[in-house]
């Protein structure tokens, strides 16, 4: 994985702090080609890998990624599914089987209907690969070596102890998308226990990590401890901690961590881009002086 | 540790299960829905003891406390079942469809000597108690004036109905959405005491009200507006906000941010003359474990720390929930 990976929160309205700055991005992004461009403001600083929900807006965005394959050979995109929001609405409206119904794709579905629903259970994890699937569809032709679960799902089957449909999950990444999967999660330390009782080693795990203890459920000790005992290979999103501390502090506290692999942030503007990943580098570049010389 | 069950799967009670699920005083004991497809899910993936019928549960393995996540048409007669066993209930809101149908359950709670709380869930949002602080200090003067709103994009078109169309079951704008900013409300500020005026208005729906506009006289005397549409797709979820205006300065609050402006230098500590904003992300307490927002979590630690006697059962109670509930009974009898 690459050291910064760019979000897509910003184009999507979702800020963790203000609905009026919400509402901004959502005029801001309204057209694709304002996402592209901030994307190209992005890849300008050499971040080549795009972190992204399966909105239904990025099948645009993956169309003009196809469309110049020049343009876009290095360029990768990590693929988080599902966008909630999707399915939550349609199982207000229509309940889990009308839900099922309508985004199980091809005449599985149908099949399954006639034996009657308590098939379902039986064959849940075949249903969730379809549903995978369905939902990879958009990225056809990009390259995809990283997709992630998003952190509502993985921590709702956290809760729920659904340790075999994580493992689904995982199984299914690899072998159908010989991709690696990964793990979005807002609760770290009992994700990678349970992941690890299902034989899943140093898995990737994308989690809130910034020294507000922002959403670090368990603590920030527990967090520091796990990033300095444990074997995974972390992700640190939402490092500015929701807005509560200043970049450089934020990110001079992700950067010391040796085991966080990437790091991943959102920006609305060629300025933050490039102030985020500058200093980033130089933190990078201190650390590193820093290991030579107590070497 | 305390030994839970839930009655209804459904989306809020699927939430609730998976934070029951990760805490580490709470046993689930069994689970309860009219889903097939969903207890053998839960049963097979989860290990999750599960039944059909909520009474032979309940009376098989005998939890302490249960969750009620069903239908609003069924609250009271569950409830009622449950507090009858000497059973904690926790209760998804609205309460009840009527006051007349919580006022007994509020009783027999209270005689029962049982916990019982209400997911009303913005009680346990730090911006908002922040707000309560500053309110109950009396920091922005005399309030003369407040709006409160809410927005979101539940019914975005036409569609097929469910449970939340039909207003014999408790669907509805009014009984779904606005019950939470109704109820915040009341627990800021004073419960709603009188409707000089309410619509309750379609837009996509046939059945039912998408939005509901009143305007609101509080016990306290305060004159207030509530704008509530859930027919709102330019928000991507429920968006809560209230403004009260004060003779000292104004409050504009929402679940992220809390905006105060003092029009002078007496102010509590944290703020000054003009405009402060806070974020909820310094507002708010960690929680062991999150799902979709602190507050969810937050508020099943207080039920359950409630059953164990370690704080008082006195936020979102019955009785407070049957208080919003008079208050949504007054604005559909203006607007009728």
């Amino acid at each position: 994985m690459e050291r910064i990976l760019f979000g897509d929160n910003q184009f999507f309205a979702v800020s963790h702090i203000s609905d009026e700055k919400s509402r901004a991005q959502s005029i801001k992004f309204k057209d694709d080609q304002s996402i592209i461009r901030t994307l190209d403001y992005a890849r300008e600083e050499g971040v080549n890998t795009f972190m992204c929900t399966t909105h239904e807006r990025i099948a645009n965005i993956c169309d003009i990624i196809r469309s110049d394959p020049r343009k876009y050979k290095d360029f990768k995109i990590y693929p988080c599914m599902p966008y909630a929001h999707k399915y939550a609405n349609a199982v207000t409206e229509l309940g889990y089987v009308g839900t099922l119904k309508q985004y199980v794709p091809g005449n599985f579905f149908g099949s399954l209907f006639k034996g009657g629903v308590a098939f379902i259970s039986k064959d849940f994890i075949s249903i969730m690969e379809l549903l995978i699937d369905s939902e990879m569809k958009m990225f056809k032709g990009i390259n995809t070596p990283v997709i992630f679960l998003q952190n509502v799902i993985t921590d709702l089957l956290l809760g729920l102890g659904m340790k075999d449909i994580l493992k689904g999950f995982h199984d299914h990444v690899k072998k159908k998308y010989n991709a690696e999967p990964g793990y979005i999660t807002m609760n770290m330390p009992k994700l990678l226990d349970l992941l690890e009782e299902v034989g899943i080693s140093n898995p990737i795990i994308c989690a809130s990590i910034n020294k507000a203890g922002f959403r670090m459920s368990g603590g920030k000790e527990l967090y520091e401890k796990t990033l300095s005992t444990r074997q995974f290979r972390p992700i640190a999103m939402q490092v500015l901690g929701g807005g509560a501390i200043s970049p450089g502090e934020a990110l001079e506290y992700v950067c010391s961590f040796p085991k966080i692999e990437s790091i991943l942030f959102g920006a609305s503007s060629k300025g933050n881009i490039e102030d985020t990943v500058s200093k980033i580098r130089l933190f990078d570049e201190e650390n590193r002086v820093g290991e030579k010389l107590t070497a | 540790m305390i030994k839970v069950a839930l009655i209804g799967a459904g989306k809020m009670g699927i939430s609730h299960l998976a934070i029951l699920g990760a805490h580490p005083e709470v046993s689930i004991v069994g689970v309860c829905d009219t889903s097939k497809m969903v207890t053998d899910v839960l049963t097979k993936y989860s290990g999750y003891n599960c039944f059909s019928d909520y009474l032979a549960m309940v009376d098989k393995v005998k939890p302490d406390a249960v969750f009620i996540a069903v239908p609003t048409k069924v609250h009271a007669r569950f409830i009622k079942d449950m507090l009858e066993r000497g059973i904690h209930v926790f209760s998804e809101k609205p309460f009840c469809l009527t006051p007349e149908e919580g006022e007994s359950l509020v009783k027999l709670a209270k005689e029962k000597n049982l916990i019982n709380q209400v997911g009303y869930h913005n009680k346990f949002i730090g911006t908002f108690n922040e707000v309560k602080k500053l309110l109950d200090e009396g920091a922005i003067g005399e309030i003369h004036h407040f709006v409160a709103e809410s927005y979101g994009p539940v019914v975005i078109r036409k569609k097929q109905d469910t449970w939340r169309a039909d207003p014999a079951e408790g669907g509805g704008c009014l009984m779904d959405y606005a019950s939470h900013v109704v109820d915040l409300l009341n627990y800021l500020l004073s419960p709603v005491e009188e409707v000089f005026a309410s619509k309750l208005q379609p837009i996509f729906s046939s059945m039912v009200e998408d939005a509901v506009y009143a305007m609101l006289k509080l016990k306290n005397g305060v004159n207030g507006i509530l704008s509530v549409n859930w027919s709102d797709e330019t928000h991507r979820k429920m968006t809560t906000s209230v403004t009260f205006f004060g003779t000292k300065g104004k409050i504009i609050s929402d679940a992220n941010e809390l905006k105060v402006y003092f029009n002078n230098d007496t102010c509590p500590a944290g703020y000054s003359k003009g405009w402060t904003v806070k974020y909820v992300t310094d507002l708010t307490e960690e929680v062991d474990f999150y799902l979709r927002g602190e507050e969810y979590s937050a508020q099943i630690d207080y039920f359950i720390n409630a059953v164990k006697g370690k704080v008082k059962n006195d936020i979102n109670t019955f009785e407070s929930a049957w208080i919003t509930d008079k208050s949504l009974n007054l604005i559909r009898q203006k607007a009728s």
